[in-house]
């Protein structure tokens, strides 16, 4: 067995080795402990409402007419070719935008849309959704908020 | 035997005899103070007061020097504690019933009204007095030669109240608070924004992730109302109240508060302060020291301007008290004739029109209506971090605790002053006449406008400008003075407008006759 002293500028020390293995386990527990504390505050569940909500039949939507789903924050409106439904949530900071002669404004920060949506002034970074609607197996309409379709893809009645 | 006994009962009898002089005197452990050496005393032995030196300098005294801005936002703090602990004892932090017990407390609970009035006056004094605390320590030149950290303590104390002004508008379950907690949550999940027009969104959703540990949900609800309280009552009073006891730690072992190295008491001030009996024993210049001695850096005014300085017992402790009184007094006038508002009840499917944040974010806001990211995170880091880096960029030793470190800076800041007044005043008209990006392209991709708005366009304007100064004079301290003024103008100005000139949907009214009535 050589001594230490020779062996010090290759080999780790005993008392090295320890000192550096206790601080990073302490390190590695500290960080194991974070991890748990943000997966602790991350609900598992949120108890909200579904995000699919009925409309009722495409009889309630005649031509022309701009009907509004205040609970959901939706918009549903009604042309010729069939029904769209655009999300009320203001893409900047989540404020509702109420409907003016010119599209949309939001009352928050001033951001301002067209009719279909797409953003022409203020801060907001995308364009109102456009929500996916459906029909459902009874005949009514769905509309599902946390699904968004390409803005123009209008729901045919017929 | 019996002569024993006698002396055992007699001992007692005698000790009940004395009981208020040996009772009282285990309080008033030093005496009275009518000698130097028990008001030294005083303040060595009391556990409260020890957080002061036995002897202060004279400047620390001068109203003209301090302006008692640190003070008042401690006392103010206290008041906060003070009326939050009492209004705890109504509010109750539930959907169903918090906003019925904050108009119990202010119809029904006996000077409810006044002790939330007083609480959220106090609050919002905070920011003000903290600001102006602030713009004390930096035109007097004082966050330097030592106490750099103590400055990087004091931006956190910045940050930490405007947090806790932040949570507490969010709790009474109002239009406000509702409202607010949408804005807070989404400006939390707004990096979005910048992840979105890098395509990163997919693989590290920051943004959202943030925004749902926060609100417990996807929306605010009564989870969100829980958490925004136990930050609100628990967790950042008790990280402030420690970080406070760390600022006042800070300038003990800074060697209390700066003074001119040259420094002259002027006629004034000694008519201020009660100078000590004798000079010689303990008050020489030649005072001994114990362990403190080993302490590094600057300990107490060691041997420096013992001439000038006076028994802290009892000239600053009736400064301090005449202080609180002045504070106490204004709070509760204050809260007597004006009442904190109280919109009505949270109501998810109508935001108010315009939606306005109190008074101090109305600035923010104004930012934020040019980019969500950049108003609400970006800018504010920029800020934050500039505050906090002054100290290491600006290290001139010299003319530390002289008001805009003399003639120069003075001009320099009024020339900031104005500089500033007319540029941004200038950004903001165009801005407002002309619109911005989006209104001439809509087509413009988002991250151009994240990157290129008035609000970075101010900020990088104020940048160019102290680097302006700090060339044309040679001194950082100089460059440091121009950006700082205008930091606090912009400040100003920014908040006038969101305040003042902003009606619904964030139009430009020069008046609030003007708004449309709906």
């Amino acid at each position: 067995m050589s001594s230490e002293a020779q062996h010090k500028d290759t080999v780790i020390t005993r008392r090295e080795f320890i000192n550096v293995a206790a601080i990073g386990a302490a390190f590695l527990s500290l960080a194991a402990v974070f991890a748990g504390l943000f997966r602790f505050l991350k609900p598992k569940v949120a108890y909200e409402e579904s995000t699919k909500f009925k409309i009722g039949a495409a009889d309630n939507f005649p031509v022309g007419v701009v009907t509004k789903f205040d609970e959901k924050g939706v918009f549903v409106f009604s042309s010729e070719d069939g029904l769209y439904a655009i999300s009320c949530v203001c893409t900047h900071l989540g404020c509702l935008v109420t409907l003016t002669e010119a599209g949309f404004d939001c009352p928050c920060h001033g951001s301002k849309f067209n009719k279909d949506g797409k953003v022409v002034g203020g801060p907001a970074p995308r364009a109102l959704p456009w929500l996916q609607i459906s029909r459902s197996v009874d005949g009514s309409l769905e509309v599902d908020t946390a699904k968004e379709v390409s803005a123009g893809t209008i729901f045919k009645i017929a | 035997m019996s002569e024993s006994r006698n002396s055992g009962i007699g001992v007692l009898a005698d000790n009940l005899k004395s009981i208020w002089c040996s009772f009282a005197g285990s309080f008033f452990r030093a005496g009275k103070p009518t000698s130097d050496m028990s008001r030294a005393a005083i303040m060595v032995n009391n556990f409260f007061l020890h957080i002061h030196s036995v002897k202060t300098h004279i400047n620390s005294l001068r109203p003209g020097y301090t302006l008692g801005m640190g003070l008042i936002s401690m006392f103010l703090c206290l008041i906060t504690v003070g009326s939050g602990v009492a209004l705890m004892v109504y509010y109750n932090p539930s959907l169903e019933n918090a906003y019925n017990s904050v108009k119990d407390i202010n119809f029904v609970v006996f000077a409810g009204r006044l002790i939330r009035n007083a609480h959220k006056w106090a609050g919002e004094g905070m920011i003000v007095f903290v600001f102006l605390h602030m713009a004390r320590v930096f035109y007097t030149n004082s966050y330097k030669s030592g106490r750099e950290f103590n400055w990087l303590v004091g931006v956190v104390l910045l940050g930490l109240t405007f947090m806790l002004n932040l949570s507490g508008y969010l709790l009474p379950w109002d239009q406000l608070s509702y409202w607010a907690l949408v804005i807070v949550s989404n400006i939390m999940q707004s990096p979005k924004e910048l992840t979105d027009s890098l395509g990163l969104t997919k693989y590290f959703d920051v943004g959202s992730f943030s925004k749902e540990l926060f609100l417990a949900g996807l929306k605010p609800g009564k989870e969100a109302l829980t958490r925004v309280y136990l930050l609100h009552v628990v967790f950042l009073p008790v990280i402030l109240l420690v970080i406070i006891g760390v600022h006042f730690w800070r300038i003990r072992k800074d060697g209390g508060l700066t003074k001119p190295v040259n420094y002259a008491p002027k006629y004034d001030d000694i008519q201020y302060v009660i100078a000590p009996d004798k000079k010689g024993g303990i008050f020489t210049p030649n005072k001994t020291y114990g362990l403190m001695e080993l302490a590094k850096g600057k300990t107490p005014a060691v041997n420096i301007d013992v001439e000038h300085s006076v028994l802290s017992w009892p000239n600053l402790l009736i400064a301090e008290a005449a202080v609180f009184m002045l504070c106490m007094a204004g709070v509760i006038a204050y809260s007597y004739y004006i009442d904190a508002p109280l919109k009505e009840l949270a109501n998810p499917m109508i935001p108010e029109n315009p939606a306005k944040a109190p008074w101090y974010f109305l600035g923010l806001q104004e930012l934020l209506s040019y980019s969500a990211f950049m108003g609400g995170v970006g800018l504010p880091t920029i800020a934050l971090l500039g505050l906090a880096l002054i100290p290491f960029l600006d290290r001139e030793k010299d003319k530390v605790g002289i008001w805009f470190s003399g003639k120069q800076g003075k001009g320099v800041a009024i020339e900031a002053l104005i500089v500033g007044t007319i540029v941004l005043v200038g950004l903001m008209a165009a801005v407002i006449a002309f619109g911005w990006f989006r209104t001439w392209w809509p087509d413009i991709p988002q991250i151009v406008i994240t990157f290129i708005n008035p609000g970075v366009i101010w900020v990088g304007f104020m940048i160019l400008w102290a680097l302006f100064v700090t060339g044309r004079t040679g001194s950082t301290r100089m460059g440091a003075i121009a950006l700082f003024t205008m930091f606090l103008l912009s400040y100003l100005i920014l908040t006038y407008i969101g305040t003042e000139l902003r009606g619904p949907n964030w139009a430009f009214y020069w008046s609030k006759s003007q708004w449309p009535a709906h």
